[in-house]
């Protein structure tokens, strides 16, 4: 059993690795920047690259912060939903819906607002059509959630290749790192912020409850939970995170299934810890990964997604291996 | 007077549109043990799921403590009735005091976190199913018995008047046997705890509980005195295989003829 103050703890250190990612996102780069004026910046005086700092690097970490947290939030509250270990904020269709939209918009050349409008309108599109379909005959099993969402999701990764396979060349660059993930692109910092602090707002009152939900749905019925309600709300709630989180930077792949695992290894599977460090720890991953694929191989620029499955695989394994069995 | 613990009035539980229980009048007063009996697939847990307001029924209403359990709220059913279903598997990990700790779950406010209070009614109730020494164990390390006494100590730790059990002896060896239906007829004794309970052996049935209940899976129902209800002759039509009937000093016991 976590408690309270060990909860505290756990999540003081992520917070702490969380500003030094974020620290580090600010001051590395292709000119990189003193620590005393990074502090400068941010605090709106006047220091060398004060503008760089404060116009370029500062909305792009907050946009990684804020969908890698959506990321992990959703990633976590869908293994819940669905009782599986192995489920991730794309299994139910989301981001192949929000790929078709984007994607289509890249392929006729809209402007980067297109892109986000028509990704946003796709998740969306795919959410409903899952819950409809799902949803159909009111069982509702996670068994007919899971397939419905497998099959929207393959019906639109073959609209998506088929896509790629008539798009203009010079379009298909921009359409692959909107697949793989790409920070690059994000408009502005402050919708998937928002998305964020309102998604753990409305999940933290639940952890308990999904405490339960996930050791079964008589069980967690029996012990007092709505639990058709609650888990309209968790489909609905982790629905919305990975659309926000998609629309903003493209499919960024791994974050949302391996973070949770990651925090579950460390801190045990309590919903109440786990959410907020889930948030925390991917928020922390993506600025970490998106500084790296920004300077690596400087000038150019790598797709995160790349650098998160990079860094996740082996930091997974090898928690995974020094576990107790 | 209080109202009883659980009544079912013109109670009908149908499974996929055929009629298992046609119309159930059926009293749980305090203190008061029935045991369910039926062969596979007669309805038994899914009459059990449908009294403890986990299923709707499909005619007729399930009153728990008087009010009616269409419309109590899950938190409050949760307060009034403890539920024990077939053991399904916990695809992420949890040790076996966190287990049992659930059970505290509608007795905790939204925010509240489980208290030293609640940690010792969980390790009292791990200690009396013999679980004593294993609270840091991880659930899927256990065996399939320890782990039907796991369920029955958060059945403990959610302390509500009232136990619907579904097989509470499946998966467990005679002495935990016995140990189970002792401890579930000392809270019947003691704090006045209802009980109906799924049993496979009429024999235990009769020892340990007030009334019986067969199910005739074709929406026939008996209600009855366990010496009234459990006779060779009558578990002959139940079950379909002749019983010889041996009565000893009080206790009665079956042997396939």
């Amino acid at each position: 059993m976590p408690t309270r103050r060990r909860a505290v703890l756990i999540l003081a250190a992520l917070l702490l690795l969380a500003l030094a990612s974020f620290w580090a996102a600010l001051a590395a780069g292709s000119i990189p920047i003193a620590a005393a004026d990074v502090l400068a910046a941010v605090l709106g005086q006047d220091a060398p690259g004060a503008d760089i700092v404060r116009q370029l690097r500062l909305p792009r970490a907050l946009a990684g912060f804020a969908c890698g947290g959506l990321l992990a939030l959703a990633g976590a509250l869908m293994q819940v939903l669905l009782r599986n270990p192995l489920a991730d904020p794309y299994i139910l269709g989301i981001s192949g819906g929000a790929g078709v939209g984007a994607l289509f918009a890249i392929m006729v050349g809209l402007p980067v607002l297109g892109i986000d409008g028509l990704a946003f309108t796709g998740a969306l599109g795919a959410m409903l059509l899952v819950f409809g379909l799902a949803h159909g005959d009111g069982s509702w099993t996670q068994t007919r959630l899971l397939l419905t969402g497998v099959i929207v999701a393959a019906g639109c990764g073959a609209l998506i290749s088929l896509m790629l396979a008539i798009a203009p060349e010079d379009r298909l660059r921009g359409m692959l790192f909107w697949l793989t993930g790409d920070l690059g692109q994000a408009a502005s910092p402050w919708p998937p912020t928002l998305a964020l602090a309102v998604a753990l707002v409305l999940a933290m009152p639940f952890a308990r409850e999904l405490n339960l939900l996930a050791r079964g749905l008589l069980q967690a019925q029996a012990l007092g939970v709505a639990v058709n309600r609650l888990r309209f709300a968790i489909f609905l709630l982790a629905s919305l995170a990975t659309a926000a989180s998609v629309t903003t930077a493209g499919s960024i792949g791994f974050i949302g299934l391996v973070v949770p695992h990651l925090v579950r290894l460390v801190s045990g599977n309590d919903q109440r810890l786990l959410l907020p460090a889930s948030a925390l720890a991917g928020g922390a991953l993506l600025m970490l990964a998106d500084t790296l694929a920004r300077t690596l191989i400087a000038p150019q620029q790598l797709p995160v997604g790349v650098l998160t499955a990079l860094i996740g695989v082996p930091a997974f394994l090898f928690l995974l291996s020094r576990q107790p069995r | 007077m209080s109202p009883p613990l659980l009544s079912a009035r013109k109670l009908r539980v149908d499974i996929g549109g055929r009629c298992v229980v046609r119309s159930l009048d059926l009293d749980v007063a305090d203190g008061r043990r029935i045991a369910v009996l039926g062969r596979n697939g007669a309805g038994k847990s899914t009459l059990l799921a449908t009294l403890a307001g986990l299923r709707p029924p499909v005619g007729g209403s399930v009153l728990l403590g008087g009010d009616d359990a269409a419309t109590l709220r899950p938190r409050e059913a949760a307060r009034r009735r403890a539920w024990l279903g077939q053991a399904q598997a916990d695809p992420f990990g949890s040790t076996v005091l966190e287990t049992a700790l659930t059970g505290r779950h509608p007795h905790l406010g939204r925010w509240d976190w489980e208290s030293r209070h609640d940690a010792r009614i969980a390790r009292d109730a791990l200690a009396a199913v013999g679980l004593a020494g294993l609270e840091a164990r991880q659930v899927h390390t256990l065996s399939g018995g320890e782990r039907q006494r796991l369920a029955i100590a958060t059945l403990l730790t959610q302390a509500p008047p009232l136990y619907l059990l579904d097989e509470p002896l499946a998966h467990l060896d005679l002495n935990h046997q016995m140990a189970t239906l002792e401890l579930f007829s000392g809270a019947a004794r003691q704090c006045g705890a209802g009980i109906v309970m799924v049993l496979h052996d009429p024999a235990l049935a009769h020892r340990y509980c007030d009334q019986a209940l067969l199910l005739h899976g074709d929406g026939r129902t008996e209600l009855g005195s366990v010496d009234a209800v459990l006779t060779g002759e009558r578990l002959h039509e139940l079950y379909g295989y002749p019983l010889r009937q041996f009565d000893d000093g009080g206790h009665r016991c079956f042997l396939p003829a």
